[in-house]
């Protein structure tokens, strides 16, 4: 197993307060990697310095070797790093279909003459794009929804949805936002399932989640982070049962 | 009858192409000519809410300086092609740099707005226009540039293969007034755009602007490159607002400050948010609808001199008053424009329906 990604001594700092600080962290390509921490311990602030949505005030995040911290986030994009978005970020007025179209953007080239001249290229490029979007769209279990409203989708299904958007960009790396959050356990079942299927299709996952249970029974490795700092990291078994993670979950003296 | 058109495309289609072909003749021997002379008015505000939808409707970045573009091409056009610079370029070498020249002043000033959002750029864009028209006022020393506030004149007409657009033609008995020739350049510059605009919209390139619209941030997840999607918008919208205005001024032969004032940007932008933005057929209704009611409503004024012997509501006051009217009973009425797009009216029916659930939820829990 190869590195996949490395986060190493990131710190961020919004003024005076230190959101994260000098967290380092290293995904393996092909493995599912959990990020677990109480509220405002600094998640959802590592995920945007990791795809170039926030700049990091110090360290570097690393993808295939390749320092991307200074990158903007669509040419993270393109290097295979995609995510989805704590609080669902669609497209809510365009169908689930044009919502997946969107994501094949990063991997198709048309510009404005093409276009506008509509040539044989475009046209199979168009075609191959759709093609592209509704097997996704099966892929994550939404065929028969293609043409609906995004946001007339279930709440579940918007969370399928984001991750086939996702998947579009080819992401060799994926990262998920809290993809389970609200979902009862049925649904989550099924949404662990996905991820099953999706590392076994090449992907590495990378997946911030606040339901104990499912991480464990998931992840391979977890780290914890509490406070902006990471507290603990390994796999799912071992962390569990450190005190100081239990001390960050529960409360009390570590 | 639309329904059997509807089924024959093609001959619908023949149709309409014989109607645009016979529209100045119907329209000068029905109502007169001055009535070409708003026929050509038409197609080139539809030329220019066609430039402001790329901008607004697409990419949804509002613009309140549009009509600078449309200074900018018909300036430049007034210095390639007049006696003032003693420069009498053909009309095809300089309306392509025209509408080049306005693209690039899209990019100069999308570049630093790039940041901006809503109401913002609304402002810094109403600024720019007004920065453009009030250099256009007063760069007349220490070069003489503009000519200032007296404008600039003897603009060349429009002339192919030796044939001057400029002078009626007699044929066959009947006299031909420029203007009509100037219907055939603006619809064959109007239906390009159309074309171009409607290819760009269902392409790989207006779905990202689609998505830029909706979210900015989700769609520079996707691998979009929002700052250079944003300025090409700019420069494609600014650069039919450039294309609009070398037509105008070949077509008038003289312009001034007085043509590219904020007021012309705001009507501009009535007649896509009027007409549906987003929407092309819509942009097009509103474009046509907002040029020919307040020319129709000049016929009030005659007919109160035949009826009351003097006028006693002015028809130019008047036509402010039904423009309030009109955009007050659209907004309760048909709040995504009269032809609204797909995405425009789910967006606006995704508001109904939420609010309707809230309602229904609060009386609920109020039983």
């Amino acid at each position: 197993m190869s590195v996949l990604l490395s986060v190493d001594q990131v710190t961020k700092r919004f003024g005076g307060l230190a959101a994260l600080e000098e967290v380092s962290l290293s995904v393996e390509s092909g493995e599912i990697y959990g990020l677990i921490g109480p509220n405002g311990a600094g998640k959802t602030t590592l995920f945007n310095c990791m795809t170039g949505l926030y700049t990091v005030t110090s360290g570097a995040v690393r993808l295939d070797g390749a320092e991307v911290q200074a990158l903007k986030p669509h040419q993270i994009v393109k290097r295979g790093f995609a995510r989805t978005f704590q609080n669902i970020r669609l497209f809510a007025n365009m169908s689930a279909l044009e919502n997946v179209m969107v994501g094949r953007h990063a991997r198709t080239r048309a510009n404005v003459l093409g276009a506008v001249l509509r040539c044989r290229k475009t046209r199979a490029e168009e075609a191959g794009i759709r093609e592209r979007a509704l097997e996704l769209l099966n892929y994550v279990g939404l065929g028969g929804k293609s043409r609906g409203l995004a946001s007339h989708l279930s709440y579940g299904d918007q969370r399928r949805l984001e991750i086939a958007r996702a998947l579009a960009t080819e992401p060799k790396l994926l990262a998920l936002d809290e993809p389970v959050a609200g979902m009862n356990p049925n649904e989550r079942q099924q949404m662990g399932e996905l991820f099953r299927k999706l590392r076994e299709g090449g992907v590495t996952l990378l997946l911030i989640e606040h339901d104990v249970k499912l991480v464990m029974g998931l992840c391979d490795r977890v780290a914890v982070l509490d406070y902006g700092r990471k507290i603990a990291e390994g796999p799912a078994e071992e962390v569990r049962r450190d005190p100081a993670v239990i001390a960050a979950y529960l409360g009390g003296e570590a | 009858m639309l329904d059997s058109l509807r089924r024959r495309p093609r001959l619908a289609f023949a149709l309409l192409a014989v109607l645009l072909a016979a529209l100045p003749f119907i329209m000068g021997f029905g109502l007169g000519n001055s009535w070409v002379r708003v026929l050509d008015f038409v197609l080139l505000y539809v030329l220019l809410a066609i430039g402001l939808n790329i901008v607004v409707g697409y990419a949804g970045l509002l613009d309140l300086g549009y009509i600078a573009f449309y200074a900018l091409g018909a300036y430049l056009y007034a210095w390639l092609a007049s006696p003032h610079f003693g420069l009498h370029l053909p009309f095809w070498v300089v309306l392509p740099i025209g509408a080049a020249f306005a693209g690039l002043f899209g990019v100069l000033l999308g570049a630093p707005t790039l940041r901006l959002r809503g109401d913002y750029l609304a402002i810094v864009t109403l600024g720019f226009g007004e920065i453009i028209r009030i250099f256009m006022n007063n760069l007349n020393a220490p070069f003489n540039l503009t000519n200032g506030p007296q404008g600039m004149n003897l603009i060349d007409p429009v002339s192919v293969a030796g044939f001057s657009f400029g002078k009626t033609l007699h044929i066959f008995g009947l006299s031909l007034p420029p203007t009509y020739f100037y219907y055939y350049l603006f619809l064959a510059f109007t239906l390009l755009a159309i074309f171009i605009a409607l290819r760009l919209q269902d392409s790989r390139i207006g779905r990202a602007w689609a998505a830029i619209r909706e979210d900015e941030v989700a769609a520079a997840a996707m691998g979009i490159n929002t700052r250079n999607l944003k300025l090409l918008a700019f420069a494609m919208g600014a650069s039919f607002g450039g294309l609009a205005g070398g037509l105008f001024a070949a077509f008038q032969g003289f312009i001034s400050p007085e043509s590219f004032t904020l007021w012309e940007s705001i009507l501009v932008l009535c007649m896509i948010v009027l007409g549906g933005m987003g929407n092309i057929p819509g942009v097009i209704l509103g474009a046509v609808l907002l040029t020919m009611i307040p020319e129709a409503l000049r016929y009030i004024g005659d007919l109160q001199r035949a009826t009351l012997g003097h006028v006693v509501v002015d028809p130019s006051d008047l036509r402010m008053l039904l423009f309030g009217v009109a955009l007050v009973g659209m907004m309760l009425f048909r709040p995504a424009g009269l032809l609204p797009s797909r995405q425009r009216k789910r967006e606006f029916a995704a508001e109904d329906g939420v609010a309707e659930q809230e309602q229904a939820s609060l009386y609920d829990a109020k039983a």
